[in-house]
């Protein structure tokens, strides 16, 4: 799995919580906070969605690693190749 | 309503869910009617927090991300315009926060720059932080309004659409009203809440959601701090992992196997209302009424309390069902004319039956005489000339079908904001959680799943 794929995996997460966003455009590397308007309550859902779809589960105290989409996938490909393994 | 979303948001994420009903309609405190063939709404006035399409942060906005409904599914139409009603002084208020500021610049000169000051400190507070202690609205108002009048104006509108508390409410309850009432605004779909109810009840079952209707919880059984299992009023008894129970506090904790009967006595809501219902063969605007809502007071102070007689008249809500920008000029069928004002429960119960129906009559006269001093004025030969049904509800009604003890309306005055009760598996969500009107409902419902269940591990 490649950077740009945990990205995508992540978007379309993001277009089914927030169908009203529009998603033509993240940086990788901002905050999604800063370009997308999601608060604790969307972002519960992406951890809610990735333990639905992928097995993954984020706890609580990583939810940071959440913040962007770059660092979102720094922290989910080890976790999509554990599951997958 | 706030079992309904908090039941999708379960079933969304795979959870095994049964929500129990003990009416026969779904709804709760927002729920509906038929009679003679006509359709009524029990609680809504208007559904507030209404922002227009795109407006982003906003608790509609995160209701319908939560729930994973389309906005246009509830069907929201705007309202035309409402007031607070003073002696000798009209606050108007639309959708547009603009006017209400202007208004109160045309009518406060002096007060406008502390109403400014206000709006910062409502936005300086995070109403739905769920561990925040109470604090006394009116205390921290009158620091920025120092006019009492207008103090009074502005908490008439937000006392009567949700305060539990008499004479002051909780400033996180106040700035949650204030902006979902003044800086958002009022809607209604064309047929009432049971649009809403249909779409929370179409997207629940789309889910595999389960209900049972007309079954409620007789018994909580406790076992080690914990719910071990409940009776139901059909003799089954059922277990669950976690229960959310939106029937109240104290009616929840009296239900509690290890708590005694009469639990939270003093923590029973005192306030409660009667709502007159007046049906009329034309649009009220065919009368001159244009209004949406006008809530009204005529007492020298704004006294929001328990009613000292079986209704207090001195102030109370109009509501025109009619007057909302239906799409394509439709119209309701009917003219709706509604009249809400305090009332003693106690007093009602008391009356033996002939004496309760000799007291809704007289007070269903009274009260839409009343609501006529603030309105465009009507002779009461011409309202009875095109009044075609009457109906009324009183505290005893509210009682009957809610199960709400005091048939309080808004429930307890001291809320459980975070959900807890005495028992590691039950929380409470609704009214008694804290947040307020429909849109407040279903957030509250979606708030304690999220929080209690759906993000534990």
């Amino acid at each position: 799995m490649t950077n740009k794929d945990a990205y995508r995996l992540v978007l379309e997460i993001i277009a089914e919580i927030a169908p009203d966003e529009d998603l033509s455009d993240v940086k990788p590397e901002i905050n999604l906070r800063d370009q997308l308007d999601l608060d604790s309550m969307d972002f519960l859902d992406i951890v809610m969605e990735l333990r639905k779809k992928y097995g993954i589960e984020v706890p609580e105290e990583d939810y940071s690693h959440l913040a962007s989409l770059n660092s979102c996938a720094d922290y989910l490909i080890p976790k999509f190749k554990s599951v997958s393994a | 309503m706030s079992g309904l979303a908090a039941g999708i948001r379960l079933a969304m994420f795979g959870r095994d869910v049964l929500i129990l009903e003990r009416h026969n309609a779904p709804g709760g405190l927002n729920s509906f009617y038929s009679f003679d063939g006509r359709k009524f709404d029990v609680g809504l006035h208007a559904v507030t927090n209404y922002v227009e399409k795109g407006v982003k942060g906003t608790p509609l906005g995160k209701l319908f991300r939560q729930l994973r409904i389309r906005r246009e599914e509830f069907g929201l139409c705007p309202q035309l315009g409402s007031r607070v009603a003073f002696p000798g002084i009209d606050l108007r208020f639309t959708n547009d926060f603009e006017v209400l500021q202007s208004e109160v610049a045309r009518q406060f000169p002096g007060q406008i720059d502390n109403f400014r000051r206000l709006v910062h400190g409502i936005d300086a507070h995070d109403p739905f932080e769920l561990e925040g202690k109470e604090l006394s609205a009116r205390e921290i108002v009158s620091g920025y309004i120092t006019d009492p009048l207008l103090q009074d104006m502005l908490f008439c509108p937000l006392m009567y659409y949700g305060s539990a508390r008499q004479m002051d409410m909780d400033f996180g309850q106040f700035a949650i009203m204030f902006n979902s009432i003044y800086r958002e605004g009022f809607a209604r779909p064309f047929d009432g809440v049971r649009r809403i109810i249909r779409v929370l009840l179409t997207r629940y079952r789309e889910l595999d959601g389960k209900r049972i209707m007309k079954c409620g919880v007789s018994k909580i059984l406790t076992s080690k701090g914990r719910l071990s299992a409940l009776l139901l009023d059909n003799g089954n008894t059922i277990t669950a992992d976690h229960v959310l129970s939106s029937i109240g506090r104290v009616e929840t904790e009296r239900l509690c196997q290890d708590l005694p009967p009469d639990t939270g006595h003093s923590n029973i809501g005192q306030l409660s209302f009667v709502e007159t219902i007046n049906i009329l063969n034309r649009q009220p605007a065919e009368l001159g009424w244009e209004d949406t809502i006008v809530f009204f007071n005529d007492h020298e102070r704004f006294i929001y309390a328990r009613s000292e007689e079986l209704v207090d008249p001195r102030s109370g809500v109009i509501c025109f069902p009619n007057n909302y920008a239906y799409p394509a000029e439709r119209k309701l069928p009917e003219g709706v004319f509604r009249v809400t004002c305090l009332a003693d429960f106690r007093a009602w119960s008391a009356l033996p039956e002939k004496e309760y129906k000799a007291a809704k009559k007289f007070w269903h006269d009274r009260l839409a005489h009343k609501a006529m001093e603030f309105l465009k004025p009507v002779s009461q030969q011409q309202l009875d000339d095109c009044t075609i049904y009457q109906d009324m509800f009183t505290p005893r009604t509210v009682k009957k079908y809610t199960g709400h003890l005091g048939g309080a309306v808004y429930g307890a005055p001291e809320k459980s904001k975070n959900g807890h009760t005495h028992l590691k598996n039950l929380y409470l969500c609704g009214t008694d959680q804290g947040f307020l009107g429909i849109i407040g409902a279903m957030l509250s419902g979606i708030s304690m799943a999220n929080y209690h269940i759906l993000s534990k591990p």
